[in-house]
């Protein structure tokens, strides 16, 4: 009896200490937060970005720089001895690299809320956020010399500005791929019905990409081929919407044998067998040809992709390594390096004179038109993206709620 | 009841196959070691030393080895004091809340990982405001590294009662002569051996590091984890692995010899 | 120490105080509005139910079969084994501790690879490698944590002095009768010990589960997920209450076993 009432006193005392140290020292993390007017803003998608100063001249290079790129962005030479496009950086600026990757702009947009990072290539559903979240500087155009050759259609774009400040520069453009075992689909698919529709073909050995976003490639199947569904825009969802593609991708939950965002696993996955079709980058196919047989195709309804941008952190230690590197990604050399190595089209206009022969048609660099095809990533909000006025769409946080729920 | 032959035998046989259990994956990771392809085909399409070669090469590996071993170090050094203290503590003194303070001292090993991991990381984040970085990693480490000191202690103090170090007060010793001239010989071995594990769990902690470490900082696991799937650092993580296993023998006779046959076992927890 | 005490649990009240907050959805950051939001979310939807229900079974599961393997082990090592063989079999059981945790899931998942060697032991026989999934969960579930309890009941039985067993013989009862009034009141204890490892180990494991976990996911993925993929941590913070509260009603419960002094 007594153990146990000085138990319970213990335990008060102690919790009655812990709770009031915890509610004095919890901060918000980071940026203001939001009050209601800023929020319905932000909802809105026309939002008010936070005050963050923007340089005005470079000084000394600093010596070092924090990199957080997607994989195949910033390569050094430990991948394949001869990619490498870090070490001459590092060699003309003085800036120690370091790189860390993420596998989905969602842990990218997380990571850069440590604010331990100088710079981060981010995609079409990370920028909106981070620079919402105050956690990118907005960048001074006229500092990064390069800017200047890149084209046209990807500047000052939704994504990437704000009220017509550019917040990063553009790194380049790319379509989502199917990847198949040449061995073992056939007939050869031509469709993403056939991760869809027909994955029961190949139960547990289908593979998909893990992150919420999934669900726009789900929407863009149901675009084509049930359009009586309504959808324009696979970001703009309604609710009804939305649970479509839900059950499209519960539906393919049962043929999953594994979902990836590490892209190493799902080169392993194929290689091992495991997997035999699924989603995939162009830079996995190039790295997954060596041991296995396998084929990437862009299947006939379209496909989402990525329009990326180098932003630099808010909080960064080494502003001037940071437009440094800015510059150098964007360089013809470095731009053409990357392109090349991961498989999509670059954002520097002169970087197609150095690329292998018929590289930059292939990838329709420089093709507005093209580009305006492929959906690219973008953070879906409660304002349709697609200009409707009589629902309200989705948000991305009820699409990571769905995901959870996809995946069981 | 004397075990029957029968009994015996099937004992033995269990005992057997359960080390058999235990040995095939560490074989196998051996085994890969040698193996000539990159995705550890089955069966081996061949042998080679290339990837031992490769790993003595490896400057990332050697890096994350030395990483690990400080962070190892030093979070037994401050698991031993404060373990050691608060066994101490709990087991000679009476006071108020003790059952609560030794069931809260066990909590960061009874508790998952994951809890541990993410509560640490948005304590020393956003409520103490410092980077993640070595000084993070070692606190959490040693949250879990005192409970396997404190646990050992425990055992041993309660094992050999009071009675010397009541007569060594009693001679006239006062509490820090006791304490250096009695008490601690008799820790001593279990002490160690509580360290030898602190050491291995904190050598080889991965669930929680991956939320308190810095950006830039690899220990051993880290750089496992981050390079189990590349093809051409898979090979050279399982000679690692098969290093460490080899290399671990030794320790561990150690802290058998040590601890002594009948300690041996709450000594190795 | 009283320090590093205050520090882990206010870390811990800290976490469960984000519980009660939001997380903005667009921004990711937390918004310090008192709501039950998070655990309204939680109760309500069927998937964190399926969850939930899902790691526990695979806690027992590993539990159970971790049990039913340590037993014969620890009952040899005890009192079958010359002590020599004793020490022998302590040091090989402990020697796996010391490989990379990574390193064994990768190994079962090369095991249970569909080109691996189970799927080539299988294959004469017409079957293949049951893949990764919860199976594979579980068997490496257990492996990874079979040390931590063949030590506990090893401690147990070796306690145990032979003269009871050989009073209890004396005494005319046979062996299951000294099984279950001799060894397991002993052995009790000594398997709840090593329960509490294997059951928050498995409870709170994230990284086993996506290596050859295929799919699925558990708690631990939850948890893990929304910190560091999904920006919220206030829900990610709600999520962990489960554990949290499932091991803190198992360690009072075995405190009256007394299992607690076996850790």
């Amino acid at each position: 009896m007594r153990n146990r009432r000085t138990f319970a006193g213990a335990a008060a005392l102690g919790f009655a200490l812990a709770v009031s140290l915890a509610a004095c020292g919890t901060d918000s993390g980071g940026d203001s937060g939001a009050d209601s007017e800023e929020q319905a803003a932000e909802e809105q998608g026309g939002f008010t970005p936070p005050d963050i100063p923007m340089a005005s001249e470079l000084g000394d290079n600093e010596g070092a720089l924090s990199v957080l790129a997607w994989p195949g962005y910033a390569e050094d030479g430990s991948t394949d001895k001869s990619v490498d496009w870090v070490t001459p950086f590092e060699e003309e600026t003085g800036c120690q690299v370091d790189v860390k990757y993420f596998g989905t702009s969602d842990e990218a947009v997380t990571l850069m809320k440590s604010g331990q990072y100088d710079v981060v290539s981010a995609s079409g559903d990370a920028t909106l956020r981070l620079i919402a979240a105050g956690d990118v500087a907005p960048v001074n155009t006229d500092l990064i010399p390069n800017y200047a050759d890149e084209w046209d259609f990807l500047k000052d774009r939704p994504w990437n500005s704000v009220n017509g400040q550019m917040y990063g520069v553009p790194h380049g453009y790319g379509a989502n791929l199917l990847m198949y075992n040449t061995d073992v689909v056939s007939p050869e698919p031509t469709s993403w019905g056939a991760v869809f529709d027909g994955a029961a073909d190949y139960s547990g050995k289908v593979t998909s990409y893990d992150s919420p976003i999934y669900i726009a490639d789900a929407a863009l199947y149901l675009m084509k081929t049930q359009p009586d569904l309504g959808i324009e825009d696979p970001y703009a969802l309604d609710a009804d919407q939305l649970a479509a593609a839900v059950d499209l991708l519960k539906a393919q939950r049962e043929h999953v044998g594994e979902y990836w965002s590490d892209y190493l696993k799902e080169i392993q996955a194929f290689q091992t067998g495991d997997s035999v079709i699924g989603t995939t980058w162009q830079v996995i196919v190039n790295l997954a040809e060596a041991d296995t047989p396998v084929k990437a195709i862009l299947p006939e309804e379209g496909a989402t992709g990525w329009s990326d941008t180098w932003m630099i952190g808010a909080d960064t230690e080494h502003p001037n390594c940071s437009y440094a590197w800015l510059n150098h990604i964007t360089s013809p050399e470095a731009n053409a390096a990357v392109a090349e190595w991961f498989g999509e089209a670059p954002a520097n206009s002169k970087a197609c004179d150095l690329t292998s022969e018929g590289f930059c048609d292939s990838y329709h660099a420089g093709d507005e038109a093209y580009a305006e095809q492929i959906h690219y990533w973008t953070t879906p909000i409660e304002q349709c993206l697609d200009g409707r006025t009589d629902v309200t769409c989705t948000t991305y946080q009820e699409w990571t709620q769905a995901w959870t729920e996809i995946k069981g | 009841m004397t075990l029957s032959p029968l009994m015996r035998r099937v004992l033995a046989v269990s005992t057997g196959l359960a080390l058999l259990f235990v040995y095939t994956p560490l074989a196998l990771v051996v085994l890969n070691s040698f193996n000539t392809s990159r995705t550890f085909a089955w069966p081996p399409p061949g042998y080679t030393t290339e990837w031992w070669q490769a790993a003595w090469h490896s400057q990332g590996a050697r890096d994350a080895v030395w990483v690990s071993v400080q962070v190892a170090i030093v979070a037994t050094l401050v698991a031993l004091v404060l373990g050691t203290m608060a066994a101490l503590a709990l087991q000679r003194f009476r006071f108020f809340g003790r059952d609560t303070v030794s069931l809260l001292i066990i909590l960061p090993i009874a508790l998952p990982g994951v809890v541990t991991g993410v509560a640490l990381a948005n304590f020393f984040t956003t409520m103490i405001g410092i980077q993640l970085g070595m000084f993070t990693l070692i606190v959490s480490h040693a949250t879990f590294c005192i409970v396997t000191v404190f646990n050992n202690a425990v055992a041993r103090l309660r094992r050999l009662g009071s009675n010397l170090e009541e007569a060594s007060m009693d001679l006239g010793a006062g509490t820090f002569r006791t304490f250096y001239k009695i008490t601690l010989p008799m820790l001593r071995s279990s002490l160690l051996a509580g360290c030898l594990l602190a050491f291995a769990l904190s050598f080889d902690e991965i669930i929680v590091t991956t939320f308190t470490v810095g950006q830039g900082i690899q220990t051993l696991p880290i750089w496992i984890y981050q390079n189990l799937f590349r093809p051409n650092q898979a090979p050279v993580v399982n000679v690692v692995a098969a290093v460490l296993i080899l290399a671990s023998i030794v320790p561990i006779w150690l802290a058998q010899k040590l601890a002594g046959t009948d300690e041996s076992v709450a000594a190795a927890r | 120490m009283l320090w590093l005490g205050v520090a882990y649990l206010g870390a811990l009240a800290a976490l469960f105080i984000t519980a009660l907050w939001t997380a903005n959805g667009f921004t990711g950051n937390i918004e310090r509005t008192w709501t039950l939001d998070n655990f309204r979310e939680l109760f309500s939807q069927e998937v964190y139910r399926t969850i939930t229900i899902r790691t526990l079974l695979t806690a027992v599961g590993v539990t159970i079969i971790d049990a039913v393997i340590a037993f014969p082990v620890a009952l040899y090592m005890a009192k079958v084994a010359s002590p020599r063989a004793q020490r022998l079999l302590v040091i090989a059981i402990l020697t796996p501790l010391w490989a990379s945790y990574l390193v064994k899931a990768y190994a079962w998942r090369g095991m249970f690879s569909s080109s691996g060697p189970i799927d080539w032991l299988l294959s004469p026989f017409g079957l293949s490698s049951p893949g990764y999934g919860l199976f594979a969960t579980v068997v490496t579930l257990s492996y990874l944590w079979l040390p931590y309890m063949i030590l506990p009941m090893y401690a147990g039985l070796e306690r145990l002095p032979n003269s009871l067993l050989e009073a209890s013989a004396d005494l005319g009862a046979g062996a299951g009768v000294t099984m279950r009034r001799v060894i397991l009141p002993v052995l009790f204890p000594a398997v709840v010990a090593g329960s509490i490892f294997a059951f928050s180990l498995t409870l709170g494991d994230y990284i086993a589960v996506q290596i050859v976990g295929g799919a699925n996911q558990m708690l631990g993925n939850v948890i893990y997920d929304n910190v560091l993929k999904g920006n919220n941590l206030p829900f990610a913070a709600a999520v962990a209450t489960i554990p949290v509260v499932i091991m803190l009603v198992y360690l009072a419960a075995v405190r009256r076993t007394g299992a607690l002094e076996n850790l």
